[in-house]
């Protein structure tokens, strides 16, 4: 976590943001469910496949959907009290889309004033924060002639203008360049290094590991893991991974692949035609089960992955590392 | 990893009731949708909508070789005419749809383009929200709907021939007039405005309720007493300056007074703004169903 901040497990809920058995459901559609999740100042990253349920947490979090069941708290804030929340919170949404006909200094000075500042005050705030992301040049353009990047990057300036103490970017650095990239994401550290908590969503695990204090593996609208980078790549690594076998001699397959390191668990059916095998390994487990076809003549009738699920999302995100598709 | 959320409330950096800050944000988001929605592109048609009386008037007047004639010859029937153009076209025509145009795009308009969320994360109550918008359409509407009222009644003075129009301004009831017919446009947008304003906000579709409110109102003469008095059209007929008849199928009702006229539409107007004020605070957004 951050250098500054205070050790988390005295941190109290105005510091924290907290998901308390949340769940949001569109219509019959399930967008998350039951999360539990606190989450302390730095680098938190929301990693998962596209649809998986990021941006309705992040969603939630602002206040523009609200939660089926369960409550939000940020910095000890609901989002229902928007006028004491965006005093402290700013987010940078994935929509590609402004208010119409204006500059890029235009959107981020008008918003200032919706916050209530006044005029001289949002004029130093607003050159403040173009300056953070580098399109002081471009300022007085109109945001419809800015390449997607300088979009995303006003996008970001207009978010981070009144200085809050929590940001939430969702897909923040799609449409930058390397540079752009590597430039955005020293910004973020260096806001973490000030002590806010930015909650930054991204399906690329890759660029999470350059820059996250911790991450949060979401898939399905359900948490699959969270922790510091390397701790969720353990866990994914190391989580067992379940395959059911329907064969005619089960109990022999299990003593045969017993002898091996990489099977932790073998289940036989109830019906005896079969089992399930807990395995850290499934290619070696593959490779096993050839060998053991070959050897004893037995026949398998199904060999089928029960919960390749998290093995899937993992293998899609750091599958291109990376990524899954940008 | 759960954790209960604490009931342990943080310092509040504005305090509940903050006037000034409230004042300063409703500026700031009338700033923006003037700029936004009637300096650009789509305020073309309104532009020409506020236009149509004008140009008719002007056809009428100018163009047409007995026009200007007829006016002064008549012009008790010519301001009887006007009471009728100014009613029907004006009134349930321009501003009707003006409003509708102006007011409805408020909020549809900011949807379909997907920037409503700006507002959203705004440090600013959902209700200031509604207040700020609401006013910078009226302030639109009013000031373009009145400019056309007034240019439409200067042409029909002009017809008049001097000195008989200066006279009928100044030394006559014709100050007045003008007055009572920009007041009765000022009312027309402040109530239409709040009806539209409210549709645009809750139904998906609003041309279907536009189209029916439309109905209602233009089927208002027809209309029995008691229903004739939940419309925005009585109240702004009952305030014409020059008496007209609703025709022969029209259901007969006393006048309302302006004395309880004009307050029902503010009380009507505010009336709306605040459901629509109570309704915004749980509206959630999803653009992708736009």
């Amino acid at each position: 976590m951050t250098q500054q901040a205070p050790a988390p497990e005295r941190l109290g809920p105005e510091h924290l943001i907290i998901f308390d058995n949340v769940s949001k459901f569109y219509g019959e559609i399930l967008g998350v469910n039951r999360i539990n999740l606190t989450i302390e100042p730095g680098i938190t990253s929301l990693v998962g496949p596209n649809g998986s349920g990021k941006t309705t947490l992040m969603n939630l979090m602002t206040g523009l959907i609200q939660p089926t069941r369960g409550r939000v708290s940020i910095l000890g804030i609901t989002p229902g009290d928007p006028q004491a929340l965006f005093r402290r919170l700013g987010y940078c949404g994935q929509f590609d889309s402004f208010p119409k006909g204006m500059t890029g200094y235009e959107f981020v000075n008008a918003f200032l004033g919706v916050h209530g500042y006044s005029r001289k005050e949002a004029d130093e705030r607003t050159w403040r924060a173009i300056e953070r992301v580098d399109l002081v040049e471009a300022a007085h353009r109109k945001v419809a002639g800015y390449s997607k990047g300088m979009r995303q990057r006003i996008r970001l300036a207009q978010s981070i203008a009144h200085e809050p103490e929590v940001m939430i970017l969702d897909e923040p650095l799609n449409g930058l360049d390397p540079m752009a990239r590597a430039e955005t994401m020293r910004l973020f550290r260096q806001l973490a290094k000030e002590g806010l908590h930015l909650i930054i969503s991204s399906h690329i695990l890759h660029e999470v590991d350059m820059m996250s204090d911790r991450v949060v593996l979401i898939n399905n609208g359900y948490i699959l893991a969270e922790g510091g980078v390397q701790g969720v790549r353990d866990e994914m690594e190391e989580h067992p991974m379940q395959i059911m076998i329907r064969c005619d001699r089960p109990q022999e397959f299990a003593a045969r692949v017993f002898a091996s390191d990489n099977v932790v668990e073998a289940q036989l059916h109830a019906d005896k035609q079969g089992l399930f095998v807990k395995t850290r390994n499934a290619e070696a487990f593959y490779l096993l089960l050839n060998r053991v076809v070959i050897e004893s003549g037995m026949n398998i009738e199904t060999v089928a992955p029960v919960d390749d699920d998290l093995n899937a999302v993992y293998h899609y995100l750091i599958g291109s590392n990376g990524g899954g598709q940008a | 990893m759960s954790t209960m959320i604490g009931q342990r409330t943080v310092e509040r950096t504005v305090s509940r009731t903050d006037w000034g800050l409230w004042l300063r944000q409703i500026r700031a988001i009338m700033r923006i949708e003037i700029t936004k929605n009637f300096w650009g592109r789509r305020a073309l048609l309104i532009y020409l909508l506020a236009a149509v009386p004008v140009i008719l008037m002007f056809l009428l007047v100018m163009v047409h070789p007995e026009g200007g004639k007829d006016i002064s010859r008549n012009w008790a029937s010519a301001q009887e005419v006007f009471g009728y153009i100014y009613e029907y076209l004006i009134l349930q025509t321009i501003v009707f749809f003006g409003c509708a145009w102006i007011f409805m795009n408020l909020f549809r308009g900011e949807l379909v383009d997907k920037s409503l969320h700006y507002y959203f994360l705004c440090p600013l109550r959902r209700e200031v929200l509604v207040a700020g918008k609401y006013l910078s359409g009226l302030l639109a509407s009013g000031l373009l709907f009145s400019l056309s009222t007034i240019g439409s009644l200067v042409l029909l003075y002009y017809a008049r021939g001097y000195p008989a129009n200066v006279n009928f301004l100044f030394d006559g009831p014709g100050i007045w007039q003008v007055f009572d017919y920009i007041g009765i446009t000022l009312l027309g947008c402040l109530g239409y405005g709040a009806v539209f304003l409210f549709i645009g906000l809750f139904f998906r579709n609003p041309i279907i309720p536009a189209l029916l409110v439309y109905g209602w109102e233009w089927l208002n003469f027809l209309l029995p007493p008691v229903l004739k008095k939940i419309s925005i059209v009585h109240y702004l007929h009952t305030l014409a300056p020059v008496p007209m008849s609703e025709g022969p199928f029209a259901t007969v009702v006393a006048p309302t007074s302006p004395f309880i006229s004009i307050p029902s539409m503010i009380l009507f107007t505010a009336a709306v703004i605040v459901f629509a004020g109570i309704r915004i605070r749980k509206m959630e957004i999803s653009y992708g169903g736009e």
